[in-house]
């Protein structure tokens, strides 16, 4: 796609759209949001690169094949469940600890397991639609 | 206890990740391979598990039955992980040797992997809604398998097998919802006790209906089983085996879960009906095989014919009877997955899996000629081979219960499956080479040959222990019948059981 | 609203029958996904419909308040909508390949799998 205006706009378009994922991904699991969400956001920001630049470029721009970052997501989501084993609770139970605090009203921030699950499913939505979308602009 | 039922799941996911991003260098089908091995390794554990406890459950991430998801494993879910486990390892073995570098490039051994993953969530899983996600997993992973390398029959296969199946899973899930609004609850054990206090049985009955259509179609029984002949002889003889073996199985395995824990309340109406489409499925599948003359499109019809069998097995509903269908389905697998290895194995010593246009490997490959003999003839219930007491329990739990007709159609079936074999066994191995040429694998460099036999050999080793051995597997068979026919322990353990 | 959702189910699942019919794989894979779409609504509907209450739990409260619409179905719909959008775009992917390859998208055409017992002989 050949548009002045377009690509102009993409540029700016590109970093709001994936700020703004970013700040799903981790707005989620209190409110609403989360990795599901902020991967599709993520993606739709990389399509609207692709459109203005070419999926060449947008590749570049990238770095990592799609497809490994989906598996990277995979892996990351896999460990965040497999960490409750070493709490000795059942898979995927979330581990939460507060920081500042004992609660989500109290604590300035926590760190838990359920947002590095959260990332995995960035990852993994983020390349599995990029690898779908890219493999169709290319063939066309 | 939790820990023994992931392990089997996690494993396989852990592999495939990093098999994938190793797929590049040789390390990567190493890694899949190592995969494998663990598999087993955590398959064994939680048969070992089982053994020692009856039924075991755990709930994922702390939620109680019946909200949360639960992973669930008695002796016939236990059995299955088991047998996944070795044919996916005999499998990986075998794809060292038959999958070539840029296939593997493709992400191979990932998608097998997965494959394997998909297939045992399946038979762990105690949450219908997560037996439809588990079903999903696997059919992604089979399209990608079906079609990798690509090839215009491969395409054409692949795009009827994708078809069949997504209206299959679409059906199995509008079946899900209604269930759902029936009586509120998706887990298992609970939707037994929520089914049965139903007034309106005759509305569960027309959903047991969209159940069996669905599984039916992964099953591939009569008259629902188009994609399977039509899709199995195109891909690597590795991944046709894994789905010779393992894939129409789970839809098995999904009949006999639901057709015993929760369909039971007009099993006059369901089971007759699975009884018919049972016979029709043996007689269709081994007359279609009588007309081929492709060695694995054989064996694809002959898949068929043997879901007949284990679907029977279920539809009689004695504890005779499902304990044949238990015992037809381990053996089956083992066997039927042994077969499609040595099609591959033949192929590469003859150059094609035409029957017409091979023959002769008796006399240069006398030991794959052997191997074949036991997986075929087990196959066609030979005694002492393992399907003769796959076959003999199902007839006997017939005429115990005065279907003469039933064992009349199953021993008839049992003759025909002898015909195609001897088919198989005249055409490739007995008659001399069409092109006078004596057949040898100097295609192929001898580190292949040996990884694709070795697991031929492990297989076949395993037939033969079932066969002379059959004791200790037929009173495993029994207690997993007495599982699925009384359910009680089943549907305490789930609700009952603590995280 | 029950009734006039079991209609759309009944209108939809009728048209992806008769799309799927069709020798075309193109229309087959529509009404794949009317039928997908069909299958959502029911399972929608099925969590029975309640107006305007979505099931949310208000700041600083344990549980939601009052009566509020059934959220598991809503979660087993996004499942499987994103499980059916994975497939279908893996299908189409697969048709286009399979396209490129065939030249064609005739089902009675595909017959490259099972070529025909006299076109060989």
């Amino acid at each position: 796609m050949n548009s002045i205006i377009f690509s102009a706009a993409a540029r700016l378009l590109v970093a709001l759209l994936f700020v703004f994922s970013l700040f799903m991904l981790l707005r989620g699991h209190h409110l609403p949001g989360g990795g599901f969400i902020g991967g599709l956001i993520g993606a739709v920001a990389f399509i609207v690169y692709s459109l203005a630049c070419g999926p060449a470029e947008a590749r570049a721009a990238l770095r990592l094949s799609p497809e490994v970052i989906a598996t990277w997501g995979l892996g990351i989501a896999l460990l965040a469940g497999l960490f409750a084993f070493v709490m000795g609770d059942p898979l995927f139970t979330g581990q939460w600890y507060w920081v500042g605090g004992d609660s989500y009203e109290t604590a300035a921030f926590s760190i838990n397991s359920v947002l590095v699950f959260d990332i995995g499913v960035y990852l993994v939505v983020l390349g599995g639609i990029l690898s779908l979308t890219y493999a169709f602009e290319e063939e066309t | 206890m939790s820990w023994v039922l992931v392990m089997p799941i996690a494993v396989p996911f852990a592999a495939a990740v990093g098999a994938y991003l190793l797929r590049n260098f040789t390390a990567g089908r190493y890694v899949s391979l190592a995969g494998s091995v663990l598999s087993l390794v955590a398959s064994a554990v939680l048969m070992a598990a089982v053994l020692e406890h009856g039924v075991i459950a755990g709930q994922m991430s702390n939620w109680d039955a019946p909200f949360g998801i639960t992973l669930v494993a008695d002796y016939l879910a236990a059995v299955m992980v088991v047998i996944t486990a070795i044919t996916g390892l005999a499998t990986a073995i075998y794809a060292l040797g038959e999958i070539p570098e840029h296939v593997e490039g493709l992400g191979f051994h990932a998608l097998f992997q997965v494959l394997i993953a998909g297939v045992t969530g399946a038979f762990l899983t105690g949450d219908l809604f997560n037996l439809y996600v588990w079903f999903e997993v696997m059919l992604i992973a089979s399209f990608s398998l079906l079609v990798i390398g690509g090839g215009k029959e491969r395409l054409d296969a692949g795009i009827k097998y994708v078809a069949l199946n997504l209206v299959s899973t679409l059906i199995f899930l509008s079946g899900i919802g209604l269930l759902y609004g029936l009586t509120g609850t998706l887990n298992m054990a609970d939707l037994r006790g929520a089914v049965a206090d139903l007034d309106n049985q005759g509305l569960v009955t027309v959903i047991a209906m969209m159940f069996m259509v669905g599984f039916g179609v992964k099953a591939a029984v009569f008259p629902l089983f188009f994609w399977l002949p039509a899709s199995y002889h195109t891909p690597y003889f590795a991944i046709s085996a894994v789905f010779a073996g393992l894939l129409t199985k789970v839809g098995v395995y999904a009949l006999m879960r639901m057709f015993t824990l929760v369909f039971v309340g007009d099993v006059g109406f369901t089971h007759e009906i699975l009884i018919w489409v049972s016979l029709l499925t043996m007689f269709t599948g081994v007359i279609g095989a009588a007309a081929q003359t492709d060695f694995r499109k054989i064996l694809s019809f002959h898949i068929i014919s043997q879901i007949g069998y284990m679907t029977l097995g279920l539809a009689l509903f004695t504890p005779l009877a499902l304990m044949g269908g238990v015992f037809y389905l381990v053996h089956h697998i083992i066997v039927k997955a042994n077969l499609f290895f040595v099609a591959g194995l033949a192929k590469q010593y003859a150059g094609s899996t035409d029957l017409n246009r091979i023959g002769g490997l008796y006399k240069s490959a006398p030991l794959l000629a052997a191997l074949f003999i036991i997986p075929a003839f087990s196959l066609a219930g030979f005694p002492p081979l393992s399907g003769f007491w796959a076959k003999y329990l199902i007839v006997v739990a017939a005429l115990e219960i005065e279907a003469w007709f039933v064992a009349f159609v199953a021993l008839l079936v049992g003759l025909l499956t002898i015909f195609s074999m001897t088919k198989i066994w005249g055409m490739a191995f007995w008659k001399p080479h069409p092109d006078g040429i004596d057949p040898t694998p100097d295609r192929a460099p001898p580190g292949v040959t040996r990884a694709m036999m070795a697991p031929i050999a492990g297989l076949a080793a395993m037939t033969i222990v079932i066969g002379f051995y059959p004791e200790p597997f037929v009173q495993f068979a029994e207690t997993a019948a007495m599982q699925l026919l009384l359910p009680n322990d089943y549907v305490d353990t789930v609700l009952g059981a603590r995280p | 609203m029950e009734a006039l959702t079991a209609l759309v189910i009944g209108v939809l699942t009728a048209a992806s029958v008769y799309l799927m019919l069709a020798r075309t794989f193109m229309r087959f894979l529509f009404g794949l996904v009317l039928l997908s779409n069909a299958a959502n609504l029911t399972i929608f509907a099925s969590g029975r419909m309640t107006k305007g209450a979505p099931a949310l739990v208000p700041y600083g409260e344990d549980a939601p308040l009052g009566v509020v619409g059934n959220a598991l179905p809503q979660a087993l719909v996004l499942t499987a909508i994103v499980i059916g959008f994975g497939l279908l775009a893996f299908t189409l992917a697969l048709a286009f390949e399979a396209y490129r390859r065939m030249q064609t998208v005739d089902t009675d055409a595909m017959r490259f799998a099972e070529p025909k017992e006299d076109a060989d002989t």
